[in-house]
């Protein structure tokens, strides 16, 4: 048996991984980085449009700060993020964009002066002013006051992984590529690190670490039209559910992406409409002011992919022999900035529809992108229940997104969280209660329970084809679990998922019975994991009878905060039970800075808390009160809930920015 | 959908697993039906699910953007996500990137090739005296400056330009146009403080810059369309005027 020990693994090469891997390194920390690809192929690179970072360089951003930016990620969520950690958020993304900066980012830059721009379908000329010449810009994204997202044309994924992972190699990072973590590896309540398989080799290693950090992105790949890379299969939370002590949180808050092209659901990013172009119909009809008259095609994400599929129900939508879809005009941009702004998108255009968007409208649908869902965590990404198990980046649930996530607002979590992160696993290592403290016959029985699984899928007879439950998987959450939901599809999908979970056990890898390099043979294993994941996901939307951010339920069109205001949490307690086990946890209004209320899209149906109206009251009377002494917006917003004593010393000061300058001693 | 009218695809793969002591290089050849739209990432996925459980290949976004499934395409490096089975012949060839490690089949190790290379030029912005306060307003640059640095690091890592390099055939420690690429962004990036002298001790030799023969094959094979046939000139005009 081969073991490996370190003091921190990490689990995933994106941008979290990395940067959390970078962080516990610079604090004096051994550590290696588990890949199922090399890192600057992980998903992160496909994130084009920006990062959300409360700067306020451009003009289009001026009076932007952390406070506006907490209102917009808190009524994104439709008040289901924890609100301490979006004020750790937003007070850490202004200077992780600035260290990306210096590590290397190329960030567009504000020039000076007048610059034509299309906004509500019009031709406006901007300024910029002449101080802020040289310093990083903003386009506008949905969902928010100003414009915040941070940008290098449409490859900012691209640009901020390559510097992240160029820092990575920098600082000497070890990067195991092409290791798979099949199993996390625990004893009473504590988690010592994974079994990983070597894909190449097929080789078991026992990785042994203090603390384990999850790091593996979303669950995407649930559904069978999606924009998530073919790695984003869930394989982090369902190892996490596997242990039986560790839970997920909010796994049913799945977004769905309103630009995807048709029908291979490759993104186009909502840069496209943040820069000014419009979504039509098959008449050629711009219909989103019909009904959000106010944000139109800026509208949160979860809003305009409900109202783009009400509009195609309609019959508005364009036929083709992929069904339905709607058109993203961007051809009013002018081919200069869709040539320096969004070349990622052209060349999509290009090379998968053989059409010019500078010249042709791009035929687009609301298409799976974005897990809010994962590994359910404190504060300071570790498991609630598991000691020594961390996450962070889309992975988890810590909870920043609630139930809709804004866009710009991934990319910009992914290094934030892995810059915290950091902090409080080295301060975890720094402890004695690190110690590992396992006996090498308890890490020998996890691997071998591993290569039996493995040596069963090889030699079982008369089995199951992976890839046809697969297929199946993928449809039943498609159809039926998908944009719009109701208790008769739910209930049937949850039914069927539990069938193709109790097939699963009995999958054959056929034609192929290598146990080295063996693509069926990984299909294998995830395949039942990912049906696993994916009973999470169903089952929670099945349970919650409300509709909330991105969970949008036609048999319950109301936000009921009276009964469900809290996140659901899941667990798999027993490796035989087929279903997983439920409970809830309150979102507690009493605490809150930013009581619930209205989101401002379409008609009010919410269901008041009465603990809402009064915490409203208190929030009123404090702030009163604070202002009347006459005291700043960072004394109101600390009488109002406190949590920067929750952040890592080192990430409390205050963010400078051109209207709010520093004195210089 | 009338599928009498699809093209039958005559795919021929070349394959071979490393793994398996009795495997030899050879050639399968497997039918798919074409469906509209199709790519050779979907071609082959048909062919696993339903041919060879065994088939090795790489795919990660499937969209052009990470670079993973390169590999030669009737005869030419190039990406195989986003290459339209409409727009080829009927019959197909597919075979590894060469010059890499193979893992099997389609499937070849870049990502070690790519680290080795990017910690050989130290592919990272060099600041000694860098005291950075992220507290603070960024430091200001010329939003064209940007913009150059930006065009040169969209390349993606794929290898295309290694597989469809003459120099490398011959000296196995080129850096290729991917490395130079990389050096040309960082010189003209001011956050790095290397000196023309320091990338000379990287490039400056025939194992850098003056092992390129201009045959400019990379620059025929990427799929980003990187100006490398100017940066690998402008470079070497640079490198000339240091070794002088």
């Amino acid at each position: 048996m081969k073991i490996i020990y370190t003091d921190v693994l990490v689990i995933g090469g994106g941008l979290a991984g990395l940067r959390t891997a970078t962080g516990v390194k610079e604090r004096g920390h051994d550590v290696i980085v588990l890949t199922l690809v090399p890192p600057k192929r992980s998903h992160s690179a496909a994130a084009q449009g920006g990062m959300q970072a409360s700067l306020g360089n451009s003009v289009m951003g001026e009076g932007d700060n952390e406070d506006v930016h907490f209102e917009d990620t808190v009524k994104g969520s439709d008040w289901g993020a924890d609100q301490q950690v979006v004020r750790m958020f937003v007070n850490t993304a202004p200077k992780a964009i600035r260290e990306l900066a210096a590590w290397g980012v190329p960030w567009s830059r504000v020039k000076k002066g007048g610059r034509k721009a299309i906004m509500n379908a019009k031709s406006v000329t901007i300024t910029e002013k002449e101080e802020a010449h040289g310093l990083i810009t903003a386009r506008d994204f949905g969902g928010t006051k100003k414009w915040r997202t941070c940008y290098t044309s449409d490859g900012t994924g691209h640009s901020m992984l390559y510097a992240m992972d160029n820092k990575a190699h920098e600082k000497d990072i070890e990067v195991h590529e092409r290791l798979e973590a099949i199993a996390l590896i625990h004893e009473n309540n504590r988690c010592y690190g994974a079994v990983a398989r070597n894909l190449m080799s097929g080789e078991l290693v026992a990785y042994i670490a203090k603390a384990t950090t999850i790091a593996t992105g979303g669950y995407g790949r649930l559904y069978s039209v999606t924009t998530n890379a073919v790695i984003c299969q869930g394989m982090g939370q369902a190892i996490a559910l596997e242990t039986g002590v560790a839970t997920l949180g909010n796994m049913e808050a799945v977004q769905f992406h309103p630009t995807a092209i048709v029908p291979v659901g490759i993104l186009t990013t909502e840069g496209c409409r943040g820069d000014g172009g419009v979504l039509l119909d098959v008449d050629g009809y711009r219909f989103m002011p019909d009904y959000e008259p106010e944000k139109r095609e800026l509208a949160s994400r979860d809003v305009v992919s409900r109202r783009m599929t009400e509009h195609m129900r309609k019959g508005k939508g364009v036929p083709s022999r992929y069904g339905d879809h709607l058109w993203l005009d961007i051809t009013i941009l002018g081919r200069e900035h869709i040539e320096k702004n969004l070349r990622e998108v052209k060349e999509i255009c290009e090379n998968f529809l053989g059409i010019d968007p500078a010249e042709e409208w791009i035929p687009v649908r609301p298409t799976q992108h974005y897990s809010m869902g994962g590994i359910r965590t404190k504060y300071t990404g570790e498991s609630q229940t598991l000691n020594g198990l961390y996450s962070c980046g889309e992975a988890a649930c810590w909870d920043m997104h609630g139930f809709n996530r804004l866009g710009g607002n991934s990319v910009s979590e992914t290094v934030v969280s892995g810059m915290l992160v950091a902090e409080y696993i080295s301060d975890f290592c720094d402890n004695d209660e690190s110690t590992i403290d396992i006996n090498t016959s308890v890490i020998e029985s996890f691997v071998n329970d591993q290569q039996c699984r493995l040596d069963r899928f090889i030699n079982n007879k008369n089995g199951e084809d992976a890839y046809e439950l697969r297929r199946a998987m993928e449809k039943i959450m498609m159809d039926k679990v998908g944009i719009f939901r109701n208790g008769k599809d739910l209930k049937e999908a949850v039914e069927e998922l539990e069938k193709l979970l109790f097939r699963s056990h009995n999958i054959e890898v056929f034609r192929s019975k290598s146990l080295a390099a063996n693509p069926a043979l990984v299909n294998a294993y995830r395949t039942q994991r990912m049906i696993k994941v994916a009973l999470t996901v169903a089952y929670g939307a099945l349970l919650r009878t409300e509709s909330r951010g991105a969970h949008a339920r036609e048999d319950y069109p109301e936000r009921n905060d009276k009964e469900w205001l809290n996140r659901t949490i899941m667990r798999w307690e027993d490796p035989d039970d087929t279903m997983p086990s439920v409970s809830y946890e309150a979102i507690k209004i009493d605490t809150m800075e930013m009581p619930p209320g209205f989101r401002g899209y379409g008609k009010d149906n919410t269901i008041a808390h009465p603990e809402s109206a009064i915490r409203q009251q208190q929030v009123n009377q404090i702030r009163a009160e604070v202002e009347e002494e006459g005291l700043d917006r960072f004394e109101v917003q600390r009488a109002l809930m406190h949590y920067e004593e929750l952040l890592p010393e080192k990430y409390r000061g205050k963010n400078e920015r051109l209207s709010e300058r520093f004195n210089d001693e | 959908m009338n599928s009498e009218n699809n093209r039958k695809l005559k795919i021929n793969i070349l394959r071979y697993d490393p793994n398996d002591k009795n495997d030899q290089p050879h050639i399968d050849t497997f039918e798919v039906e074409e469906a509209p739209g199709m790519t050779l990432y979907v071609a082959l996925n048909d062919i696993r699910e339903h041919h060879d459980a065994s088939l090795k290949f790489d795919f990660v976004c499937r969209a052009g953007i990470c670079g993973s499934c390169s590999m030669i395409i009737n005869g030419r490096p190039g990406l195989a996500c986003r290459t339209l089975t409409s727009k080829m012949d009927s019959e197909i060839s597919l075979a590894p990137l060469p010059l890499f490690e193979l893992i099997g089949d389609l499937s070849v190790f870049t990502g070690k090739w790519m680290r080795g290379m990017n910690e050989r030029l130290e592919t990272w912005i060099h600041d000694e005296e860098q005291k950075l306060d992220i507290n603070r307003l960024e430091v200001k640059m010329e939003p064209e400056t940007a913009e150059e640095i930006y065009e040169l690091d969209r390349c993606i890592e794929c290898g295309c330009c290694v597989a469809g390099c003459g120099t490398i055939q011959m000296r196995e420690d080129f850096v290729g146009a991917v490395g130079l690429n990389k050096i040309a962004r960082y010189q003209i990036d001011p956050r790095d403080k290397r000196s023309d002298k320091d990338y000379y001790e990287l490039v400056g030799d025939e194992n850098g810059v003056f092992g390129c023969m201009t045959l400019l094959g990379c620059e025929d094979v990427c799929p980003k369309d990187l100006p490398l046939q100017s940066k690998i000139a402008y470079l070497r005009r640079k490198m000339v005027a240091i070794g002088k």
